[in-house]
Formats: structure tokens, sequence, C-alpha cells
């Protein structure tokens, strides 16, 4: 498939900077990577695990790399900007020492960035905000599937209590509900946690 | 009434027992505080979010204070050391390729220092002969106690280690790892990770940072200044809820629970036995060959929580030596503001818990334990010995940076 690319006009060319970004999680990178690249970000790398990243990172030689916070690795990139003077010091991140606020909202979000001395605040701001939103959307999304698949489970407990009251008491699948939905009323709590009650105790009893 | 809630990061090593302690078994409770722990990946995590106020304290390496402060750092933010976590408790391992040729140009098996340089440094020039690549050692940060404890052997056995070896950055759980396949050739890093190498046949203890500086320090509990000043009484109830379970963490009859606690997958997650090789001092240098070290980790007596300032102006003097920062007085006077004797001193008074009362003391002046006059009873300090013999007087610290660089 030949895909067809704007025209880049040299300027925009000059302003474009190339960044790396370092991520173990393959689809959270592929999310920011779509992010940059929606941007108008053209030269993005992606580095997913840490072997030879100092090799890749000396051959990119990028203005800009973006790391997850949680990457054990922080401390060896760390390391390596010193040594390599590739991205000067004071290196680590967040663009501006004095921006609080900006760096707070870049923790918060996961993601650390380092930049190469000398590029002015205005040029890596868009590039961070973009990173800080793509992380939270990426957390956000973890987060719905593990409320939906808690839910899932929920459901199942709920089923399971369901059934042992039709079993035991001879209720109708609404009557069984009805029940727990009133002894749930009736003690404050959730109906959930009076069906995993019964099923615990149900459990415990024996068949 | 409920208790103050402080944010502590720690990374997974031993030495982060004393705050997990101070959690687990009641004594952060008992002075009114519940102490929300927060497992962390890397230093740098520690350091950011320490100064951006994310933790309100931490685990920390003894000189990432010192170096925040002379803004090696990202961040802008003051960082003391109002106390520290612990003495020794680190280990240099080597792959057992290195160590074969080690023990063959007679490295001693007990880890004697001098010796066992002398036969490293012949094995880097047999190396170096024979035009095979520099061995690679890792340690965890350019800023920690490890790096400048390898960093001090291998220079005091003749070895150059900017120009004869690699030193690179792995981080501590991953050690073993990069071992066994070859990527580092060996590794100075806190317990219980060299254990594990062993453990794994992969590796072998060759000598310890307590045996290459005796009675060493290491982590230390860091916080923003900034917080320190606003929250006095936070803190000062912390470090007497830290130090309390420090001399918990020391009592034989305690270790056991220790190590357990230490063990679960939400605490450090490695094995128990290994942990309380560590705890005990009954190290493995190889697998199946134990080796009975006393004090090889002091989580609280010899005065191990007490910040010196000496201490503090040693890490200083290293970092100078490897080019880390330029020597200015101004340089050395933040760093010795780093270390925080007095807070720690305030905290503990009354509370018959001896503290010294001096803040500062020459390192490597005692050879055997001393006892000392304190502050709230008596203290017994030492052996500190160097193994090359070297003191340090932190009042001609000039000097000493001066003969180093030579």
């Amino acid at each position: 498939m030949n895909l067809v690319l704007p025209q880049l006009t040299s300027e925009a060319m000059a302003e474009s900077l190339s960044i790396l970004l370092i991520d173990d999680n393959a689809i959270r990178a592929s999310i920011i990577e779509a992010g940059l690249r929606e941007a108008g970000h053209a030269t993005v790398q992606i580095v997913t695990d840490m072997e030879d990243v100092a090799g890749r990172i000396r051959a990119f030689a990028p203005d800009v790399v973006i790391v997850d916070l949680e990457n054990p690795n922080r401390d060896v990139l760390e390391h390596f900007f010193a040594l390599s003077r590739t991205i000067e010091r004071p290196i680590a991140m967040f663009v501006d020492k004095s921006d609080p606020a900006e760096i707070e909202a870049a923790v918060e979000a996961g993601v650390s960035a380092y930049v190469v001395d000398g590029l002015r605040k205005e040029r890596i701001k868009p590039i961070l905000d973009m990173a800080i939103v793509r992380f939270r959307a990426y957390s956000r999304l973890r987060n719905e599937l593990e409320a939906a698949r808690s839910e899932l489970q929920g459901r199942k407990i709920i089923e399971r209590a369901k059934g042992i009251l039709m079993r035991t008491r001879g209720f109708s699948e609404e009557e069984a509900y009805a029940l727990l939905r009133s002894t749930a009323m009736n003690q404050n709590r959730k109906i959930l946690e009076i069906a995993q009650a019964l099923v615990t105790a149900s459990e415990l009893l024996g068949p | 009434m409920g208790l103050t809630q402080i944010v502590a990061g720690y990374v997974p090593l031993l030495d982060s027992a004393v705050l997990l302690a101070a959690e687990e078994f009641g004594f952060a409770e008992s002075e009114g505080l519940h102490l929300h722990l927060v497992r962390e990946t890397s230093w740098a995590n520690i350091r950011d979010r320490v100064a951006i106020g994310h933790l309100d304290v931490a685990h920390m390496l003894g000189p990432m204070p010192i170096s925040a402060n002379l803004g090696l750092t990202p961040l802008d933010a003051a960082v003391i050391a109002p106390m520290a976590l612990g003495l020794g408790g680190a280990a240099i391992t080597m792959s057992m390729a290195v160590w074969a040729a080690m023990a063959e140009a007679g490295a001693p098996e007990d880890g004697s220092p001098g010796p066992v340089g002398a036969a490293l440094r012949e094995v880097v020039l047999r190396r170096h002969r024979a035009g095979e690549p520099r061995l690679r050692l890792a340690v965890v940060h350019p800023e920690s106690a490890h790096n400048y404890a390898l960093r001090y052997w291998l220079a005091a056995s003749g070895i150059d280690p900017d120009r004869q070896v690699d030193i690179v950055i792995v981080p501590p759980p991953l050690q073993a790892d990069a071992l066994a396949a070859k990527r580092t050739d060996g590794f100075c890093v806190g317990e219980p990770y060299g254990s594990m190498a062993v453990a794994r046949g992969v590796g072998r203890i060759v000598t310890t940072k307590g045996q290459i500086w005796q009675m060493s320090p290491d982590k230390v509990l860091g916080t923003r200044l900034q917080w320190a000043q606003r929250y006095p009484e936070q803190l000062a109830a912390l470090l007497r809820a830290a130090t309390r379970a420090a001399r918990w963490c020391e009592d034989p009859t305690n270790h056991s629970a220790l190590a357990g606690m230490l063990a679960r997958d939400d605490r450090l997650g490695v094995e128990g036995d290994l942990l309380l090789r560590a705890i005990t001092g009954r190290l493995e240098f190889e697998a199946g060959k134990e080796h009975a070290m006393s004090e090889f980790f002091v989580p609280y007596s010899r005065a191990a929580n007490f910040p010196w300032v000496s201490h503090a102006l040693w890490f200083y003097s290293q970092m100078v030596r490897w080019g880390q920062v330029a020597h200015k007085p101004e340089h050395a006077a933040r760093a010795a503001a780093s270390y925080r004797p007095d807070l720690y001193r305030a905290a503990l008074s009354g509370i018959n818990m001896p503290v010294p009362g001096a803040s500062s003391k020459i390192e490597g002046a005692l050879a055997e334990p001393t006892e000392m006059g304190a502050i709230g009873g008596r203290l017994t300090l030492g052996p500190d010995m160097f193994f090359d013999a070297a003191q340090f007087d932190p009042d001609r610290l000039d000097d000493y940076i001066a003969a180093q660089q030579s």
C-alpha cells in the first residue's frame, strides 16, 4: 500500500523534532506514537525492550526521549545520558524546572521526558502535553477494562447466590433476587456483598 | 483520633527494612502515624517524587540528598537526610568465570579486600594483554554508596575505575539476570541481590562493602527540606518510630519475622532465605558455602541511624574524586548541610535512646568497637577502618580531596 504523505515545507521540517519513545508496554507505546504522528511529528521511534537501548539512542540521536516513569531502567538511561552527553545535563526532564505544575502533571500521568539542553520550552511543551494526555488515556482504558472485568465477576457471583437460593429454598429467580436486594437494603450493604457472603457460607457448609 | 498519614517511597532492598518494619510492626502507629508505603522501580522515581511532593519521605541512596542540593538532579528542591537507615549491607559479586580467574591469581576465599583486589588487578591486566574486552561492573546508580565503595576499592587496588574497567548501571532486581546473561561481569549492590546471584549459581561474592570500609554508610531517610520545616512534629515522630523499628530489626529474636515480612510479594518479593542470610550475616560467598560475618548489615547499633556529617562529606569527596562535581567551598558546605544530625538528635531527646553528641567524626580511626559517651546513654561506635588504612578527617577535606586526585 502506498501512503501519500503530506509534503512538509522546509520550514516545517526544520521545526520537527525527533522523538524516541521508551516503553515496555507495546500497546501504550503505539497509542502514544499515534498521537505524536497525528500531531505532525513524523520522526518517532519506539523502543520496547531495553537491550541495547544505548546503541539505539546513539544511532537515532533524538531531541526528546519520552519514557514510562515505571520503567526500572530510568537510572540506566540517566547514566547513559550523563556519560554520552547526547542529551546534555540537566537531562531530565519535564522541560522546565520552574514549572512545578507541568512537572507534577507529567509525573501524575506516569511519563518522564528527557530533553536535549537548549531546546526551547515552546517546542517541547506540546509534545509533553500530548504524551501526558495519551498516558492518561491509556490508564483510563486499563481502568475501564478492569472495571468491566470485575463487573462481570460480580454478576457471576450474584448468579451463583441466586442459584443457591433457588435450589435450597425453592425460590424463583425473581424471588431469589428480591431477597438478596431486600437483605442488602436492610443491612445497608451492596447486593454483591450479600451474594458473596451467601456463596462463601454455602461453600463452607458443603453441598 | 485518627492517624496522620505519611507517604514513604522505597526501592525493594534489604535496607528498606527499617521503614517497612516501622509500618508493619506498629512502631509508626504508636507514634500516631500511618505510613503509606509505595514501592518504586527506580532511584530516579524516588528522587522525582520526593522533589515534587508525591512522597513525603523515602528510602534514599545516601549521596542522593547531596547531589540534589548540588544541582546534579533535574528538579530544584532542597532535600535533607535527617536519619540513616543502616550500615554495611552490600557486597561485590563477580561472575563464576571472573572468580575462577581471580582464584587462579591468588584471590583468597574470605573476601579480604586487599588480596582480592590484587588478584582482580592481575585479571584486569591479563585481559588487557590478551586483547579481551574490559570487565563490565554494575552498580545501581552513579551517586550511590556502592559506586563509591567499588571505585574506592578498585583505585586502592591499582585499577583505574574509569579506564581499566567499565562501570554501568543496572537496577537492583535485574543484577543477577544481567550477570547470568553475561551483560555484566560483576556488580556491587545492596542485599539480597548478591545472595540471589550466588543462589542461582551465576555469581560469587568476592568481598563486601563492610570489608572495604567497616560500618560504612549506605541508605538514608530523605525528605524535602520544605516538608521537614512544615511538619517538624510528624518528622520527629517518624524518626522515633523508625529508630525503634531499627532496634527491633536488629534483635535476633525478630530476624525470621522480619525476613518473612520482607519476602512478601507486596514488599520485596524475594525469597525469605536469601534475606535471612543477609540479616543474620550468614552469607554464602558461593553456593553451599556459608561464611559467617558478624555485623554484615547493621540497622541500629553503632549509631547506625545517625546521619553523620562526616559521612555526607566523604560521599561529597568521592563525587569530586570521580568528576561528578567540582570542589568549591560552597559545594562542600551544601553537602554538609544535606545531613541533619540536629533534627535527629532533637527528635530522640528524652526517650532513652542514646544519640551521639558530636555531628562529625574522623572516619577510619577506630580499629575496635569503642564505647563513647552519648546523649541519653552510652554508645559503641566502630570499627570503621578503610581496608587501606586511610583516614578521612572532615576538617581536612581539601587535603583528602587533593591526595585522591594525585
